[in-house]
C-alpha cells in the first residue's frame, strides 16, 4: 500500500509547521524556558511528527517529504532527549573558583602522572647536561645555550637601560598566545593514545632539567630561581594541567578497566577537557604578564629575594586554589553525577 | 563498514537518518573558512592600524591577540552562534551535530575545534582527512573526541505533484481494477524511483533519459499489463507519468486536477 501523499501532506502540514516554528524559536534563543502546557504541546507535536515519519517510511519512499520530516524529528529529538546539564547563563566567577578546581581534583591522578613524566624528563635533561655538557646546545631552547649562564647574568645585571622598553606588552601577548597554543597541542595530542602528550611533557622536562643543571653548575642558582619562579610557578603547572587534560582524553580513548562504550567515555570527559583548557589559558595570561613585566628584570632593578618570594607565594596560592577552592560543592557534584 | 548516512533510533522506535558529509565536501568548506579567516585577519590588521597612535607596543599586542583569537576562535564562535555551522559549512549546507542526535553542546564545539591542531598535522588536514576517510561515520579525530558528526542538509521542499501531472488525461485510470492492482503491486521504493525520474527529467542527457524511461516503463508494464487501447501511442515517459499519477493520487484528486486543468 502507498499512502496518498498529497492528502497526507495537506492534513499533517499544520502540525509540522507548528513544530518547526517552535524549534526555530528555541534554536534562536536557547535561554527560552517553556511552561508545562507548552512542553506538553511540543512533545505532542514531536510524537505526531515522528509517527508521520514512521508512516511515510513504511508506506511511501518519497524522499523529499521524508527528509523534511527526518530533519524536524532530529531537531525535536535533540531538544527533548538531551539530559546533559545545560548552562543557560555564563557565571565566570563560579566557573573559575568552583568548576575549574573541582574538575582538576576529579582528575588529579592524571596530573600526578604529568608531574612524574616531567620530572623524569628533568632528570634526563639534567643528567645529560652533567655527562655531556655539549648536549646543552640541543636540550636548552630559545637560544639560552648561546652563552654561559654566568655571562648572561653578568650582561643582564650590568644592563642599565630597560631592555624591554616599548616591547613589554607585545612580548607578554606573544608569550600568552604561544604558551596557550603549546597547551592546546599538549591536550590535543591525547588523541594519539597519550603518546604525543607524554613526548611533549617529557621534552619540556628535558629542557627544564637541562637549564636548571646548567645554571646551578655555573653557580647561578639564585639568578635562575629569580628568573624562572615568578612566571614558572604558574606557567609550568598550567602546562602540566594541559598535559593532564591530554591524559584524561587518552584514558577515555583507551578505556582501561571499563566496559563503558568509547562514545560514552569521550562524552563524559568532554566538558572536563573544555574546563581544564580554559583554566590553563587563564593561568597562562597571568604567567605571560609576569614573565614580560617582572621575570626579565634582575638585580639591581628588582631584588632576587623579592622575585623568589613572589614566585613561592604564587606557587603556594595556586596549590591552595587547586586543592581547596570550591571543595564544599565538590561532594555535591560528585554525588549528583553518580546519581545521574 | 563505511556509510553515507547516520541512522538514529529514538526511544519511541522511530528511525531517522542524517546524510553524512564526505571528506572532500568538508575540505572545500574548510577552504572557504580559511578564506574567511584570512579576510578577518586582514580586516583586523586594518582596524588595528588605528591603534598605532597608542604606540607600536600596544598595536603589536592587539595584533598578536587578534591573530590568535580569530584563528582559534573563528570555528568555535561560528559553530556556537549558528548551531554547528561556519561560513563554509553554511554555503555547502553542512552542519556539525551530536553523533547521537542530541543537542550540540558548547564543550563539544570547543573540543572538536581545539583538536584541529592534531587533525591538521602535518599539513592541510592530512591526519584529519585520513581519519575521516577511514572512519565509518566520516569523523576526524576532533569529531571522535567530541562525539560529533558533520551532516549534509540538502534543501528540503515538498514534492509538487500538481505541477508535474496536472491536467493530463490518464488512460490507465480508465481501467479501475488494473489501476488498483498497480497500486497494490508497486513498492514504495519503486514508486519513489519513478517519481524521482520524472522530477529530475531535465537533469538527464537526452539519450540517457530515453533509455532510463524505457527501462522504467518496461519494468512497470511487466507488473500489470494494461490493454493496448490504454497504452498505444503513449511514450515511455508519459506511461511513467500515468503510473506515478495512479500510485500517488486518489481518483477524486486526479479528477479534480483534470477539471482544474480544463
Amino acid at each position: 500500500m502507498i499512502i496518498d501523499l498529497q492528502r497526507f501532506i495537506v492534513s499533517e502540514r499544520h502540525g509540522w509547521e507548528n513544530l518547526e516554528r517552535r524549534l526555530n524559536r528555541l534554536e534562536a534563543d536557547p535561554s527560552i524556558r517553556m511552561d508545562l502546557a507548552e512542553l506538553q504541546e511540543f512533545h505532542r507535536l514531536y510524537e505526531r511528527t515522528a509517527a508521520d515519519l514512521a508512516k511515510l517510511t513504511t508506506f511511501s519512499a518519497e524522499p523529499q517529504t521524508r527528509r523534511y520530516l527526518e530533519n524536524l524529528v532530529a531537531r525535536a529529538y535533540g531538544e527533548i532527549h538531551e539530559t546533559r546539564e545545560h548552562r543557560r547563563r555564563l557565571r565566570p566567577l563560579e566557573w573559575f573558583f568552583q568548576t575549574f578546581p573541582q574538575t582538576f581534583r576529579r582528575h588529579v591522578g592524571a596530573f600526578y602522572l604529568t608531574m612524574l613524566i616531567t620530572l623524569v624528563g628533568c632528570l634526563f635533561g639534567g643528567v645529560a647536561t652533567v655527562l655531556d655538557p655539549e648536549s646543552r646546545h640541543v636540550t636548552i631552547p630559545f637560544g639560552h645555550d648561546r652563552m654561559k649562564p654566568s655571562e648572561r647574568v653578568r650582561e643582564e645585571e650590568n644592563e642599565m637601560r630597560d631592555r624591554w622598553a616599548g616591547e613589554k606588552t607585545s612580548f607578554s601577548t606573544m608569550l600568552m598566545t604561544h604558551n596557550t597554543q603549546v597547551s592546546i597541542v599538549t591536550m590535543a595530542l591525547g588523541m594519539t593514545w597519550g603518546i604525543g602528550t607524554i613526548i611533549l611533557l617529557f621534552y619540556n622536562g628535558i629542557a627544564l632539567g637541562a637549564i636548571c643543571v646548567d645554571y646551578a653548575a655555573d653557580g647561578q642558582g639564585r639568578f635562575l630561581a629569580g628568573w624562572l619562579l615568578p612566571h614558572g610557578a604558574v606557567e609550568i603547572p598550567a602546562i602540566l594541567i594541559a598535559g593532564q587534560a591530554g591524559l584524561v582524553l587518552a584514558a577515555a580513548l583507551i578505556g582501561w578497566g571499563t566496559r563503558v562504550p568509547l562514545r560514552q567515555r569521550l562524552r563524559e570527559v568532554s566538558r572536563d577537557l573544555t574546563t581544564l583548557i580554559f583554566g590553563v589559558a587563564l593561568l597562562l595570561v597571568w604567567a605571560g604578564f609576569v614573565e614580560a613585566f617582572l621575570s626579565q628584570y634582575h638585580e639591581p632593578i628588582v631584588p632576587y629575594a623579592a622575585k623568589i618570594s613572589f614566585g613561592v607565594a604564587e606557587l603556594v596560592l595556586l596549590s591552595l586554589f587547586l586543592a581547596k577552592s570550591g571543595a564544599k560543592r565538590s561532594a555535591f557534584r560528585v554525588s549528583r553525577s553518580e546519581f545521574e | 563498514m563505511k556509510t553515507s548516512t547516520l541512522l538514529i533510533r529514538t526511544p519511541e522506535g522511530i528511525v531517522f537518518s542524517q546524510l553524512l558529509a564526505g571528506p572532500v565536501t568538508r575540505f572545500l568548506a574548510w577552504l572557504i573558512d580559511l578564506l574567511c579567516i584570512m579576510g578577518l585577519l586582514t580586516a583586523a590588521s586594518f582596524a588595528l592600524g588605528a591603534l598605532g597612535v597608542l604606540g607600536p607596543d600596544i598595536a603589536g599586542a592587539f595584533a598578536t591577540v587578534a591573530y590568535f583569537v580569530i584563528s582559534v576562535g573563528y570555528g568555535m564562535a561560528c559553530e556556537w552562534a549558528w548551531r554547528g555551522q561556519t561560513v563554509g559549512k553554511r554555503l555547502l549546507r553542512l552542519r556539525v551535530v551530536d553523533a547521537d542526535g542530541l543537542r550540540l553542546q558548547f564543550n563539544q564545539i570547543v573540543t572538536r575545534n581545539l583538536l584541529r591542531f592534531v587533525d591538521s598535522l602535518p599539513a592541510v588536514y592530512f591526519v584529519g582527512g585520513v581519519a575521516c576517510w577511514l572512519n565509518r561515520r566520516c569523523q576526524r579525530l576532533g569529531d571522535l573526541a567530541a562525539n560529533t558528526v558533520v551532516i549534509r542538509s540538502p534543501r528540503v521542499t515538498e514534492p509538487d505533484l500538481d505541477q508535474l501531472l496536472a491536467g493530463k488525461f490518464n488512460s490507465l485510470r480508465e481501467h479501475g481494477h488494473l489501476a488498483a492492482r498497480l497500486r497494490q503491486q508497486v513498492s514504495p521504493a519503486e514508486a519513489a524511483l519513478a517519481l524521482q525520474a520524472l522530477l529530475r527529467r531535465e537533469d538527464f542527457e537526452p539519450a540517457a533519459r530515453v533509455e532510463l524511461f524505457a527501462e522504467l516503463a518496461a519494468h512497470f508494464k511487466a507488473k500489470v499489463a494494461f490493454p493496448p487501447e490504454a497504452t498505444d501511442g503513449l511514450a515511455d515517459e508519459q506511461y511513467l507519468r500515468n503510473v506515478v499519477d495512479v500510485v500517488y493520487r486518489t481518483k477524486a484528486e486526479a479528477r479534480a486536477a483534470v477539471s482544474q486543468g480544463a
